[in-house]
């Protein structure tokens, strides 16, 4: 990996008197699959236009590939490839003849032929775009994003709205890209995709980067500790649950207790003689190896999916 | 270059496997053309080559509705966001849209003629090369149309609103539908501020009398400016994005359009010959003689 390929700084925008980004910094390296990570609303679509030009900000700077996104807005189009939140194709484009209009848009471009067989789509090569399946779309739209073997890809919540068959898929390929040391800037509300298709991640929240690093970077933040999760016959005080032996936090979200331990047996062993002594019974119990959701928590207060 | 027109192509492309497309600027210009012929022309060769100019003039404006929806719709389904990540501009998507509708509208045209003789026996066309002026100039300015209209309308709806507002003020104030002398005389003078009307009478001049593009000037430098107007003004006012809303500014932009129309309107109303010479030409089918074409 070399220096890096695009740097945000402070970046800001409002929309009217919503500030959607609060001053988001981070920079990508080459070669590296870079997570934006956050709720729906957070700004990390925002960021990711603006950082391919689609949108000016009110504020910060941005470099990408070397260029301004704003100023050099055509030169950058040549350089980067993306995959936006609700796009389509028009619906009597076939699919072959989709990827052969985009390619000759570039001043270079990879052999559609190639691209669709890569991508599984070489038998809907005269399908018209309308009758392809959510997946295929999909595929479709990462192909083209590749068209112009792009030295940067952005992919905007590639699999949202896709069947759990169609989001694996997307995971291979986004897999196979990493292993080609594509550089990827992807952005999504599922903890386990940045956790699994990520080299580094920023968690995003209310505008503003809160957290950066890898995965196991930001899961060490929360303590290397086990989460407990339960659920309890009758409601009991966060404060006293924070008390057993080896809970190093315990936080209520609707209706769960999630405790975090660094001594799991002793804690378990603990929650249950307390629980006897008040009258009170297990309704659930689940116990999870740390994960970014917990260290989404612990930065947040909140659960990624509320 | 080379995008405007890999995008033309797409484009045409696209039009004709779409079977609504296929029905306005086919099949309706022809159930036209055999109702103004056939029907209001009784069959009558020289009657057909006078409503030759109405039945081109609706086809030739049949344009607008059509791009105006399909530019919404791309914008609506976000098409049009897809290509804005490419290095393409609003203008070569504008261009090319414009260009395709006129390659499709040739067809149509040259296969209204083509009846017009084997049908009804049409031996003399006039002058076919001003006929061809009026259709690339009208084409134009009315697809350019369309893409304002686009530009304003915030929704699909909208867009209908709008085009069936300028749809029957085109056809009922402009002699497309009725003749023009024959409408009443408020209505000629409403008539006189809109491209239609002058797109009819000129198709007419040439069909009948042989008009060469120079005796139609001042039809067709208005169309011509009326063209380059609204095609600067649609790309002036294009949006990607469907969430970006149209301003008030914008919609006054949009109006400016009709500058050129509103300025020959008023000089029509005062000094102009447009009423004296669509009588003439009317009149002329009964005597069968070429009147003067001067106001």
């Amino acid at each position: 990996m070399s220096g890096p390929i695009l740097e945000a700084r402070d970046l800001v925008k409002r929309y009217g008197s919503v500030e959607a980004l609060r001053g988001v910094s981070f920079s990508v390296l080459e070669g590296e699959v870079f997570g934006l990570l956050g709720p729906n609303g957070a700004g990390k679509t925002t960021t990711v236009e603006i950082l391919e030009g689609l949108r000016g900000a009110d504020g910060g700077t941005a470099r990408v590939c070397g260029l301004d996104p704003q100023r050099d807005s055509v030169a950058l189009k040549h350089e980067i490839g993306g995959a936006l939140q609700s796009t389509a194709l028009p619906d009597k484009l076939r699919v072959g003849e989709a990827l052969r209009l985009f390619a000759g848009f570039y001043r270079r471009h990879r052999n559609p032929g190639e691209l669709l067989k890569r991508f599984g789509l070489e038998g809907k090569r005269h399908a018209f775009y309308g009758q392809l399946s959510g997946g295929q779309k999909q595929r479709l739209a990462l192909a083209m994003a590749l068209v112009n073997n792009p030295r940067i890809l952005f992919f905007d919540e590639p699999t949202a709205g896709l069947d759990p068959q169609a989001r694996r898929e997307i995971y291979d390929i986004i897999e196979e890209l990493r292993g080609e040391k594509k550089t990827i800037v992807y952005t999504t509300h599922y903890i386990e995709e940045a956790e699994r298709l990520c080299d580094r991640v920023a968690v995003v929240d209310q505008g503003k980067v809160i957290a950066l690093g890898t995965p196991r970077e930001l899961k060490e933040r929360s303590g290397n500790s086990t989460r407990i999760e339960v659920r309890l016959a009758k409601p009991a005080e966060d404060e006293a649950l924070r008390g057993l032996e080896g809970v190093v936090d315990c936080r209520l979200f609707d209706g769960s207790h999630v405790l975090h331990s660094r001594r799991p047996p002793q804690t378990i062993v603990a929650l249950v003689k307390y629980l006897e002594a008040q009258g009170n019974e297990l309704a659930s119990l689940e116990i999870a190896a740390p994960s970014l959701e917990d260290a989404f928590i612990e930065l947040t207060g909140r659960r990624l999916r509320d | 270059m080379r995008n405007f027109l890999t995008l033309t192509g797409v484009r045409m492309r696209l039009a004709l496997r779409n079977r609504l497309f296929i029905f306005f600027s086919l099949v309706m210009p022809l159930f036209f053309f055999f109702l103004y012929a056939g029907f209001f022309g009784k069959g009558n060769p020289r009657t057909v080559a006078y409503l030759l100019g109405p039945v081109i003039a609706l086809t030739v404006m049949g344009s607008f509705w059509g791009l105006s929806t399909a530019l919404v719709t791309f914008r609506e389904q976000g098409i049009l966001r897809r290509f804005r990540l490419a290095p393409v501009t609003s203008g070569d998507l504008l261009a090319s849209s414009i260009a395709a509708n006129y390659l499709l509208t040739l067809p149509t045209v040259a296969t209204e003629l083509v009846l017009a003789r084997l049908v009804y026996h049409v031996q003399d066309f006039g002058n076919l090369l001003s006929v061809w002026v009026l259709v690339t100039v009208g084409t134009t300015s009315f697809a350019s149309l369309g893409l304002v209209v686009a530009s304003v309308a915030n929704t699909m709806q909208e867009t209908q609103i709008i085009c069936q507002i300028i749809w029957f003020a085109l056809i009922g104030l402009s002699g497309a539908t009725l003749p023009f002398p024959s409408l009443p005389h408020v209505v000629q003078r409403i008539g006189v501020f809109l491209p239609a009307t002058y797109l009819v009478l000129a198709l007419q001049k040439a069909f009948l009398y042989h008009a060469a593009a120079w005796e139609l000037l001042m039809e067709i430098t208005a169309l011509l400016a009326w063209a380059v107007l609204t095609f600067f003004m649609a790309a002036k006012l294009f949006r990607w994005e469907p969430e970006e809303k149209v301003t008030g500014n914008a919609k006054a932009w949009a109006a400016a359009t009709i500058l050129p129309f509103v300025l020959l309107g008023v000089w029509e109303n005062h000094y102009g010959g447009v009423r004296s010479q669509s009588q003439s030409a009317k009149d002329s089918l009964r005597s069968g003689t070429r009147p003067g074409t001067s106001p």
